[in-house]
């Protein structure tokens, strides 16, 4: 009955997906048609269905309903409750299912919240979000539906993949998915404006704060993924250039640009053609990850999908999107007025070199990722790994994160470096040092090396913009972003030290053997065997010392899974704020020593925490703009002109201090 | 017709089962004693494919044939035999696909051209924004 209940809720938001999209139609080519009243609405409503359908789901998770196929197929009776809800969306179907909510979700907030636009800009926007959406609603109810029942009632279920039974897995898709759905919504709003031709300042406003909604879960997402791979495969690696760490990557480095110029857009009116293209690209490279993902073509760790069928029709939808949206913006894109003009070495120059060099770091992870398929489907098989990715990333993003530094510091339209003379000789400066200091004293290779000074320069450059101002009346936004590049170099140095300074140590141990890596110390006290809910392991009880200090515990386990059957590594993590011990034990060898296999990783833990730094940044900005949002509708209901807070913390700010500054009297 | 499919499963199973059940190569989960070979045996087992897995190097995986390929790699490097030997010798065994480094190739040279297209395309957008005076 539950099952059911969701299966009607979806095909009725399907229907209003239709109905809004007919709406938005009339209502995008004529303001007074009435069949515009009812697109909020069914918007609206489709988001409460869509969430109801998806609770349904869970609802049969929870209770492992065997009669639904789907959960005789990804769960089993025995599992922890945890991951019987996680069951639900790890898996093909309740992944799509969780797309379409999460985007039936999107559309009905904006429908419900945004009011600023021009009504026909609206219309048209929610009429793409509607068309989108329906592509999906098709793919789930045609070719994959969820809530497909099962006869005769298998006597319990298959299981989840072991892998997949971690409380990481639970959190990290629906994470990422807030984050690739919500780029649609960037999408819809670039396609509404372009449709309407209403590309100003006020669409880029309007945008910028779902944007910077879909990045900060974009940023978390890619982070836990990260991290779940680092302690779950049991090896130390936390990125692997694997095509599905791409596919999570290349949406966040089309929005982190589709950022940067909306920013543009919205305070100076200069980069329009550049902002909507790149709100297309966003979402286009959402689509492209999930294709990848969802059609089984790539068979890599997180490929569970296989079925063709399934991914001609996401190709077919793929195409019809991105291609009917690139259409739509030859056609139009002539008509968009060229924005306002502006000198090279200015903070719009910069961020044309931020853009420029992320879209070319997107092109990169896109070429390398595609073209291992492309030439198999000519029967010749090349692998492209991080020997490829990683210096040829580099090449763009040494000078993009030298851009980073400095781009801050300047003025919107036009500046001069002379003016910032000082800040930027500081930067290079430290940049130098470090440098220097890291080649002569340290082995590394050139990237690590280029890492660890850069990451020195962002991290000094990255609070210079607070320089000279009052602190506690500096926006929010400018907060955010100071954070959000500081986690920058916090990243950039987590992972400059790990690849430079970790130690590997491989051994066979005997009970009681004594294990020297690096500052550490680490003992193998005893071997015994675990039993958990659904499955067994043999658990080394270790001991640690960091540098003859006291003792620390830790267990790493190698479990075996027995529905379904799989083994998996648990390791043991000992944090320091300088870094983790990593530790895994493996198999025993024929004379009756194990297999131990310990890290220690200098500052790797800082990779993470640059991250979340980065989306902290990102959600102090966004609290900043909503706020400042507010206060204006606020002074609009009380009939005061309240002017744009870009325009008094950039433009105004500026103007009035080069007006007044010593620097320009004298020029 | 069915006996041929038999025989055929068998033999094909045959060795699979042996590398499944025999105790892991020695170097599979130890290091070399000479730490200058080990960094030299690991910087190459990274850039290694693990055939038997999905995204991972031979240097991240439990596989038995990632053992068996650590093993390989370092013995040989124990010979003295050099990383690029031992590559070109596992290329010329499993094909340019057990190599995470692309060589340039009459199917990979894309791989390389494209990149520098991108870069010159990114300095020509940013020298016209240059000259262009606002």
């Amino acid at each position: 009955m539950i099952a059911e209940i969701g299966l009607a809720a979806l095909w009725l938001s399907a229907a209003l997906a239709v109905l809004q999209l007919v709406g938005g139609f009339f209502g995008a080519r004529d303001e007074t048609n009435e069949l515009r009243a009812l697109v909020r609405p069914a918007a609206v409503l489709q988001a409460v269905l869509c969430v109801i359908s998806f609770l349904c789901l869970v609802w049969v998770f929870y209770v492992t309903d065997l009669s639904v196929k789907l959960v005789a197929n990804n769960s089993h009776s025995m599992k922890p409750l945890a991951f019987k809800l996680s069951g639900a969306w790890a898996n093909h179907e309740g992944s799509m299912l969780l797309w379409i909510t999460v985007m039936a979700a999107a559309g009905g907030l904006i429908a419900f919240i945004e009011r600023r636009l021009p009504e026909r800009a609206m219309m048209a926007t929610l009429g793409t979000q509607a068309f989108v959406g329906i592509g999906f609603y098709l793919f789930i109810l045609l070719a994959s539906n969820p809530f497909e029942r099962l006869s005769p009632v298998p006597a319990d279920g298959n299981g989840l993949n072991p892998l997949l039974q971690d409380m990481g897995v639970s959190f990290h898709p629906p994470t990422l998915y807030i984050g690739y759905v919500g780029l649609s919504v960037a999408f819809s709003f670039a396609l509404g404006a372009l449709l309407t031709r209403n590309v100003t300042p006020e669409f880029a406003r309007v945008m910028r704060p779902w944007v910077l909604g879909a990045w900060i879960f974009l940023t978390i997402g890619i982070a836990a993924g990260s991290y779940w791979a680092y302690y779950e495969l049991g090896w130390g690696g936390w990125w692997f250039w694997d095509p599905v760490e791409n596919a999570s990557l290349m949406p966040w480095l089309a929005a982190t640009a589709l950022l940067h110029s909306a920013s543009v857009l919205a305070a100076r009116d200069a980069l329009r053609t550049w902002t909507i293209m790149l709100g297309v690209v966003a979402f286009s490279m959402s689509m492209v990850g999930t294709f990848l993902v969802r059609s089984g073509i790539l068979t890599s760790v997180h490929a569970f999908a296989v079925d063709p069928e399934r991914g001609s029709f996401i190709l077919a939808l793929l195409a019809l999107y991105i291609g009917g949206a690139l259409v739509v913006f030859a056609m139009r894109a002539s008509t968009i007025a060229e924005g306002q003009r502006f000198s090279i070495t200015s903070r719009e120059g910069a961020l044309v070199v931020n853009n420029v060099a992320l879209s070319a770091i997107l092109g990169i992870v896109l070429l390398g990722t595609l073209y291992p398929l492309l030439t198999e489907a000519f029967d010749v098989r090349v692998s492209v790994g991080p020997p490829y990715f990683n210096p040829v990333s580099a090449i763009f993003l040494v000078p993009m994160l030298l851009v980073l530094a400095v781009g801050p510091l300047l003025r919107w339209r036009r500046d001069s470096l002379a003016r910032i003379k000082w800040p930027v000789i500081v930067i290079v400066v430290a940049i130098l040092v470090v440098l220097i200091a890291a080649a002569l004293f340290a082995e590394m290779s050139i990237l690590p090396l280029l890492g660890i000074a850069l990451a020195a320069g962002v991290g000094i450059a990255s609070f210079m913009p607070l320089r000279g101002r009052s602190l506690r009346r500096t926006p929010l936004a400018i907060w955010g972003m100071c954070i959000a590049h500081f986690g920058v170099a916090v990243s950039l140095f987590g992972m400059a030290a790990d690849s430079a300074f970790q130690q590997e140590r491989l051994v066979a141990a005997n009970v009681g053997d004594t294990i020297e890596i690096g500052p550490w110390e680490a003992t193998l006290q005893s071997i015994s065997p675990v039993a958990g809910p659904n499955w067994t392991a043999m658990q080394a009880d270790m001991f640690y010392s960091y540098e003859g200090g006291p003792l620390m515990e830790g267990h790493p386990q190698a479990r075996s899974f027995w529905a379904p059957p799989g083994e998996t590594s648990e390791v043991a993590l000992i944090t320091r704020w300088n870094g983790q011990l990593y530790a895994a034990v493996g198999n025993m060898a024929e004379d009756g020593r194990w297999q131990l296999r310990l890290w220690w990783k200098p500052f790797v833990t800082w990779i993470w925490y640059g991250g979340l730094l980065i989306a902290l940044g990102g959600v102090i900005a966004l609290v900043g703009r909503v706020v400042s949002d507010l206060r204006r509708r606020e002074a609009e209901a009380r009939g005061e002109a309240r002017p744009y807070p870009d325009e008094v913390e950039y433009a105004d700010y500026d103007e009035v201090r080069s007006i007044a500054g010593p620097e320009e009297a004298k020029s | 017709m069915r006996w041929l499919v038999a025989l055929l499963l068998l033999a094909l199973a045959a060795p699979v089962t042996a590398q499944d059940t025999m105790p892991p190569a020695p170097y599979a989960y130890t290091q070399l004693e000479d730490p200058a070979q080990e960094e030299q045996a690991r910087e190459l087992m990274h850039t290694l494919r693990c055939l038997k897995c999905q995204s991972q190097s031979i240097a991240d995986s439990d596989a038995p044939m990632a053992g068996d390929m650590r093993h390989q790699v370092r013995t040989r490097i124990a010979a003295g035999e050099s990383p690029d030997e031992i590559r070109e010798w596992l290329i010329s065994r499993y094909g340019d696909y057990v190599s995470y480094e692309p060589q340039i190739s009459s199917t990979t040279w894309p791989l390389f051209v494209i990149p520098l297209i991108v870069l010159l395309l990114a300095g020509t957008v940013l020298l016209r924004r240059m000259r262009r005076k606002s």
